[in-house]
């Protein structure tokens, strides 16, 4: 197949593997376009899209931003502090109006679950959800994967171990979910207070102990802490410094065992917090291969979407 | 009109068999060296999918007349094209492996068909990204006449063929897609 089964990227949950493999391939060849000396394609010329990021964003957005622009598609860009949700405009009528604008496609954050779900069935054109509140950051998903099959083969039979805050995280879900689409198995770590209770009904695994969840994969995809959810009305856990005595991963766990261990961050990293400086930074880590394929994956993602948007239009 | 991927019927004609393709090829190069000399400024692009084929081709040749080694590159043309959300199929991208940069060179694009010429100007989109070249050539091994939809032609050219719309020409390769040998052959589409 060359064409996605789905019309919106709403989810990893909705992609089939075949989808999956396609993105892939298409973002290899989108890695060789942006390694170019001019680094851009005229795909998307006729096509303008939004994005909305009603919660804060400069990666994924930069991320995004860049990669349509390679594709020379127009670019507006529209974020919650500057706009008029602060006067309490609803979610369809803000984007009705820009849709009246003529936007071909919506590349949407939101604080709120499903609010990308709830948009699709509203308005006419593709939603691209770039992360709903707890649920789901699907691109992040598949750039980690991607990252993965790049240094390591393949994703298949890998075992990946996610650290950290799974409780709060779409990047987690997403993970799993794409992570056991492609036949890879699938581990979470992290304190008791930050696993979601019957996680393990994902099919995951479940380790408490960092150790032995190191011993086990192939794979760490370690998590950000998020400070901002620390020490307000509940805490997740007693103090910094005791999570990154018995969650932190550093030198001296990796060299106690007998492999070496594929390390991740969809970042931003509070260093020698989940994880010391020296471990991320050294040759295992790739994090900086996981924002370049970043682009190039958000890339095929745009540029498959966009091809299911079918012929010109004069409305 | 027959989409490509519309079933082949009925007889199928060969144009060119295995030895004369091999003299056509020849030919090619022959006509090659006579406009490039000692190729010094010179690159061959064969164009994907199918154009690489024949691109590796025409390298060995060279290779074999002249014992100098080309420089080759392939370019996928699939993000540069102009039927994109205009067409029934979807498209399928291929690598490009462009090991050098064009500026200033003597470009020979290569590719097995011309038919509406469209292929040839993405190609000549997608290849500005590699820098400014001197000149641009076009080879191919078979030039569909009455085809063309853009004033595009080629300056090297195996065999010129008259076609139908409902025919299709196709460039088979020995060990490539289970082809036991090299030939042309004209077939006919179910419409």
């Amino acid at each position: 197949m060359a064409e996605l089964s789905v019309n919106h990227l709403l989810g990893i949950k909705e992609l089939t593997r075949d989808d999956i493999e396609l993105i892939f391939e298409t973002a290899d060849h989108f890695k060789e376009v942006i390694n170019r000396p001019i680094k851009k394609v005229p795909s998307l010329r006729d096509f303008t899209i939004a994005n909305l990021f009603f919660e804060n964003s400069t990666r994924t957005r930069t991320s995004f931003e860049l990669a349509q622009k390679r594709l020379s598609a127009d670019v507006v860009n529209f974020s919650s502090s500057t706009s008029s949700v602060k006067k309490g405009e609803t979610l369809i009528d803000t984007a009705n109006n820009i849709l009246a604008m003529k936007v071909d496609m919506v590349v949407m954050r939101h604080a709120s679950v499903g609010a990308p779900h709830f948009l699709s069935k509203y308005v006419d054109a593709n939603i691209l959800n770039a992360g709903d509140g707890t649920h789901e950051h699907p691109t992040q998903a598949l750039l980690d994967s991607y990252s993965i099959r790049e240094r390591l083969g393949q994703v298949e039979g890998k075992k990946v171990c996610i650290f950290g805050d799974i409780l709060h995280s779409r990047v987690a879900l997403s993970n799993i979910f794409a992570l056991q689409k492609q036949g890879a198995e699938v581990m979470v770590c992290g304190p008791n207070s930050l696993l979601p209770k019957y996680i393990q009904d994902l099919g995951v695994k479940v380790e408490l102990d960092v150790k032995k969840a190191l011993e086990w994969c192939d794979v760490a995809n370690i998590l950000r802490i998020q400070l901002e959810r620390q020490g307000g009305d509940i805490s997740y856990f007693p103090s910094l410094r005791e999570y990154s005595q018995y969650f932190g991963i550093n030198k001296e766990l990796l060299d106690s065992l007998d492999k070496e261990i594929v390390l991740m961050h969809p970042g931003p990293i509070n260093r020698g917090i989940e994880v010391t400086t020296d471990v991320i930074d050294s040759e295992n880590g790739i994090v900086l291969d996981q924002v370049e394929n970043g682009v190039a994956v958000r890339m095929a993602v745009l540029y498959l979407l966009a091809q299911k948007r079918k012929g010109l239009s004069l409305g | 009109m027959a989409t490509i991927n519309s079933k082949i019927v009925g007889m199928q004609k060969v144009i060119l068999d295995k030895e004369l393709l091999e003299i056509t090829i020849n030919r090619l190069c022959q006509q090659l060296i006579e406009n490039h000399n000692d190729f010094e400024n010179s690159v061959l692009i064969g164009l994907q999918p199918k154009g690489v084929f024949l691109a590796e081709r025409i390298k060995k040749s060279l290779k074999e007349i002249t014992g100098k080694e080309m420089p080759l590159g392939c370019l996928d043309v699939t993000f540069f094209r102009d039927d994109f959300r205009r067409r029934n199929t979807p498209l399928k991208a291929n690598a490009t492996d462009m090991p050098f940069l064009i500026e200033g060179k003597r470009v020979v694009f290569i590719d097995d068909v011309l038919f509406s010429g469209r292929s040839i100007r993405a190609a000549l989109d997608a290849m500005t990204a590699y820098g400014r070249p001197a000149q641009v050539e076009l080879l191919v091994l078979v030039d569909r006449k009455y085809t063309r939809e853009l004033p595009i032609q080629a300056d090297y050219v195996g065999t010129h063929i008259n076609s139908m719309l409902s025919q299709a020409v196709v460039v088979q390769w020995e060990g490539i897609n289970g082809n036991e040998e090299d030939s042309v052959v004209l077939l006919n589409r179910e419409e």
